[in-house]
């Protein structure tokens, strides 16, 4: 009885095991733009940050402070998710990791802005279902990011900063 | 209380939009501009348009590269002189000569991904002795750039476009003789530079010893910093105009401080630019960025030009004031002019003294290469000893 319990707790914790596994495959330890707060503690994590949470009216602000003065805050609506990015630091953050879902729309609209008009200036995008802007110069970057539909009602955008 | 803060700005920035001399001060005086045109610490500056012919607002040098310790060399034109970033980086495509690989200590090829916000750069690290007026930085480290070994994830991840042939560079190479001797600084993170064996490539946290350097703090004389010497843009723009890069501050008769104000910086390079009585203390001079990109356009009661949005197009030329302030407490007013890039980019010309554009992801004033025009601007490199201050600082 006793032996067949424990052969029962272990198929349990396998299947726990396995589920954990498609979990992790699934949904990758990314997306933070339009993730939940899951994602805003995946980011910690990569970033091997400390995190501190401010409460304002109409969302929370999750600040990310890792090495070298990296710094990174997400903006998380009361639905409880984020609908927008700052950073600052001496480079750029790792932009696959906090754009998540719309990291390939960024890449592609970054390339298409350079190749717009030759010269080396900030990034702008606008487009209607992101904004991504950055500027700085080596050893000092500082940018932004957000969802336009996503922002809560009565929040505006350069409160994201 | 933001939102009271944000609409106070936008009310008076719209009020100073159309109101010359906002924000009062004094003016930069261009009159007693002297360029140096001789000596053996002085290269000859462009800003022609670059090898493409409609680069707007860079300036360009020639220099030679030789392999280290040899008279195999090589001169280089249209190299872009960056203030706001250190080191040598040469497209592979413009290099003949065949320079030694850096290697790590495990005999490793070291290559590097330095990211600027227009674009990264991507290559091997090489050594050469490098050459410009009369000065050499021997057995310097550069970044040769584009090359067949894969981008790795690491500086794929940071999503800025390519910048590793003519055509995405719009240079042969980038000189970047900015505030500091290394291009990467203490504490380099493992997203820069890479070991590279045949396999893949594997971040490293390089030392400074190892980094790309400012080439100017590796000569034997000279080597506190630049001076960058542009004449004023007669009319606001002209198919292009000439100057001088000067080697060193007060080390030779030609290039003496004399009466231009220090502005130190940070660590990291910044100063404060306060406009409308809002700090911007991540604010640069930077000859590397081709215009004046400052707020949005909302703050700054400008319009973006319909295509692109990167640049502010006013239906006439506006004039505007900022005051500068350096770390060392020093600070002076500076007045500018936005004009519709729309207008500027219709005509051929590539020196545009009133071309401008929003940079709103941070908290800064990015003083590009305009701001060179009709001033001297002193460039010191932290680290070195220079007169007035203690670098890394600009003085104009």
């Amino acid at each position: 009885m006793h032996k067949r319990r424990s052969h029962s707790m272990n198929s349990k914790l396998l299947l726990a095991g396995a589920m954990l596994t498609i979990f992790v495959t699934a949904f990758p330890a990314r997306a933070s733009l339009g993730g939940d707060t899951a994602s805003v503690q995946a980011d910690q994590l990569y970033m091997q940050g400390t995190r501190q949470t401010i409460a304002a009216e109409s969302y929370t602000v999750h600040e990310i402070q890792a090495g070298a003065g990296a710094v990174v805050r997400e903006y998380v609506s009361p639905a409880g998710k984020v609908f927008g990015l700052a950073w600052h630091g001496r480079w750029p953050p790792n932009m696959r990791q906090l754009l998540g879902s719309y990291f390939e729309q960024y890449v592609q609209a970054a390339k298409a802005q350079s190749g717009y008009r030759r010269g080396r200036r900030p990034l702008m995008i606008e487009q209607p279902g992101l904004v991504v802007q950055m500027g700085g110069h080596p050893r000092a970057f500082a940018g932004m990011a957000y969802v336009p539909e996503m922002l809560p009602p009565g929040v505006r955008a350069e409160e994201i900063q | 209380m933001k939102e009271l803060r944000a609409f106070l700005i936008f009310s008076v920035s719209m009020a100073c939009a159309f109101s010359v001399g906002c924000g009062g001060g004094g003016s930069s005086s261009t009159s007693s501009q002297t360029i140096t045109s001789s000596g053996t610490n002085v290269a000859s500056i462009s800003v022609n348009g670059g090898p493409l012919g409609d680069y707007d607002d860079a300036a360009f040098a020639s220099l030679t590269v030789c392999v280290p310790g040899t008279s195999t060399c090589q001169t280089v034109d249209n190299i872009l002189v960056d203030t706001g970033s250190s080191g040598l980086r040469i497209l592979s495509s413009a290099l003949t000569v065949s320079l030694p690989p850096q290697n790590a200590s495990n005999g490793n090829p070291v290559f590097e991904c330095f990211p600027f916000v227009s674009g990264y750069t991507w290559g091997p690290v090489q050594i050469a002795d490098v050459e410009i007026a009369g000065e050499k930085a021997s057995s310097a480290p550069i970044e040769v750039i584009g090359t067949n070994t894969p981008v790795p994830t690491g500086c794929l991840d940071l999503g800025l476009p390519s910048s590793d042939t003519l055509d995405t560079l719009g240079a042969n190479g980038i000189l970047g003789v900015g505030l500091s001797a290394q291009d990467c600084g203490p504490d380099c993170p493992t997203s820069i530079y890479y070991e590279c064996p045949s396999s893949s490539c594997q971040g490293i946290s390089q030392s400074l010893a190892q980094q790309v350097p400012n080439p100017v703090s590796l000569f034997s004389t000279d080597n506190n910093g630049v001076i960058v010497e542009l004449p004023s843009v007669s009319g606001g723009e002209e198919a292009s105009v000439s100057g001088s890069l000067v080697f060193g501050i007060a080390t030779e008769a030609n290039n003496a401080l004399g009466g231009a104000t220090v502005y130190t910086a940070d660590s990291s390079g910044s100063f404060t630019t306060t406009y409308n009585n809002v700090a911007y203390n991540e604010s640069f001079i930077d000859s590397g960025s081709n215009g004046f990109y400052f707020l949005d356009s909302g703050l700054a009661g400008m319009p973006l030009c319909g295509d692109e949005s990167g640049f502010y197009c006013p239906s006439g030329t506006v004039n505007i004031s900022a005051t500068n302030r350096g770390t060392n407490g020093t600070s002076g007013t500076v007045n500018f002019s936005i004009a519709s890039a729309d207008a500027l980019f219709s005509s051929n010309d590539s020196a545009l003294s009133d071309l401008g554009g929003p940079s709103s992801g941070g908290n800064l004033f990015d003083w590009g290469l305009p701001f060179f025009f009709g001033r001297n601007v002193f460039v010191a490199i932290q680290g070195q000893n220079a007169p007035g201050g203690t670098p890394p600082y600009w003085a104009y």
